[in-house]
């Protein structure tokens, strides 16, 4: 099982100028590692829609790579959206699954079939270009360099430790500060000389 | 016969408003009553389409395609788009970019007692939601898409545009 912070510390040396995009509860801990926050985006949430948003950005910005941290109980919730991307076929898309095997926001309950499912394996045979599935940080740290340089779209699947959240969210601690999704937007598009 | 035909609402008037408009993709998930704008999007250079696999995706593909600098459409059925209600609260009214929705209206007709449940409940969501809507029917009711989207712009909201069915204009 592989720590939040620990992944986004070995992805971060080689995210060169990659538009990163990151989800759930583990997502939080790329604020400590990140140093192009302009490049950070916030595409906010709706079922499990941040996949989508991840997926239109990539055809979007061809010519930058997209990297989305996903979860996989969002993942979930639109599983056609593998299709879609596959479909598509963005050679710019990176994407990284964290599964913690559970929704952890909502207090660890485990997704359906949550310990023997195969994302990876079901992600190539949807059409990504590779998949690949770690479950130590060690493996991860040594790949991750080559498979940012693959042409995508490519599918990484990562066991995660599970950073459940049992508390009322009205009484949870604050993550930090927390970027709008309309702030880094506009900072993204200033980056890119988009008007 | 005359008067039916020439109500019709013409696929390449729809293509020809998307590009006037600058319209650069559109996202889709083509329907029975639309088959044959499919078949004329997909032949256009200017145009590219992006199907999806289930009509909330269209929403948040269109705000990743909007951040990129794209104009994006998406182009669903009814039935999609109430089963679309989140994403539309998340990816769209709340993101707050300009977004044209054509939304097929399954159902609709304007003579006798609508039975179809898809029509009755089209309004009735998209006013829930607070989008605005326009109906198109023929091909006269064409500035209306100029219209909409030029609301959308302004108000950086989606505002939609209802195809009516009534003349089966879209099918071949």
């Amino acid at each position: 099982m592989i720590q939040a912070d620990d992944m986004f510390k070995a992805f971060e040396p080689h995210r060169e100028d990659s538009v990163v995009i990151v989800t759930g509860t583990g997502g939080k801990h790329w604020a400590d590692h990140t140093t192009k926050q302009n490049r950070d985006l916030n595409m906010g949430g709706a079922m499990g829609h941040t996949t989508s948003a991840a997926l239109g950005l990539a055809l979007g910005l061809p010519d930058e790579k997209v990297v989305l941290f996903d979860s996989e109980g969002a993942l979930l919730m639109n599983l056609g959206i593998i299709a879609t991307i596959a479909g598509q076929a963005p050679k710019n898309f990176l994407h990284l699954l964290m599964d913690n095997e559970c929704y952890a926001t909502t207090g660890g309950q485990p997704v359906p079939n949550s310990q023997d499912i195969n994302y990876a394996g079901m992600a190539k045979e949807a059409g990504y270009t590779a998949a690949y599935s770690f479950d130590n940080i060690e493996d991860f740290t040594t790949n991750i360099g080559k498979i940012m340089k693959e042409d995508g779209p490519v599918f990484v699947a990562m066991k995660m430790v599970p950073e459940v959240e049992n508390e009322p969210i009205g009484m949870r601690p604050k993550r930090g500060a927390v970027r709008s999704r309309a702030e880094t937007i506009t900072a993204l598009r200033s980056e890119l000389g988009i008007s | 016969m005359v008067n039916q035909q020439a109500a019709l609402l013409r696929p390449e008037t729809l293509l020809e408003e998307f590009k006037r408009l600058g319209i650069t993709h559109i996202v889709t998930i083509p329907d029975s009553e639309t088959n044959y704008l499919y078949e004329l999007m997909i032949e256009q250079d200017w145009l590219t389409v992006v199907p999806a696999s289930r009509e909330g995706e269209t929403f948040a593909i269109a705000l990743g395609l909007s951040v990129g600098g794209k104009v994006p459409v998406c182009l669903i059925q009814n039935t999609g788009m109430m089963e679309s209600g989140d994403s539309i609260r998340g990816m769209a009214l709340d993101a707050g970019f300009p977004l044209l929705m054509v939304i097929g209206y399954r159902g609709w007709n304007r003579h006798g007692v609508v039975t179809d449940t898809a029509a009755k409940y089209t309004e009735p969501f998209l006013n829930a939601m607070g989008v605005n809507y326009y109906l198109v029917e023929q091909d006269e009711d064409a500035e209306r898409i100029s219209i909409a989207y030029e609301e959308a712009k302004k108000n950086k909201r989606p505002v939609a545009i209802l195809v009516g069915d009534e003349y089966h204009g879209f099918n071949r």
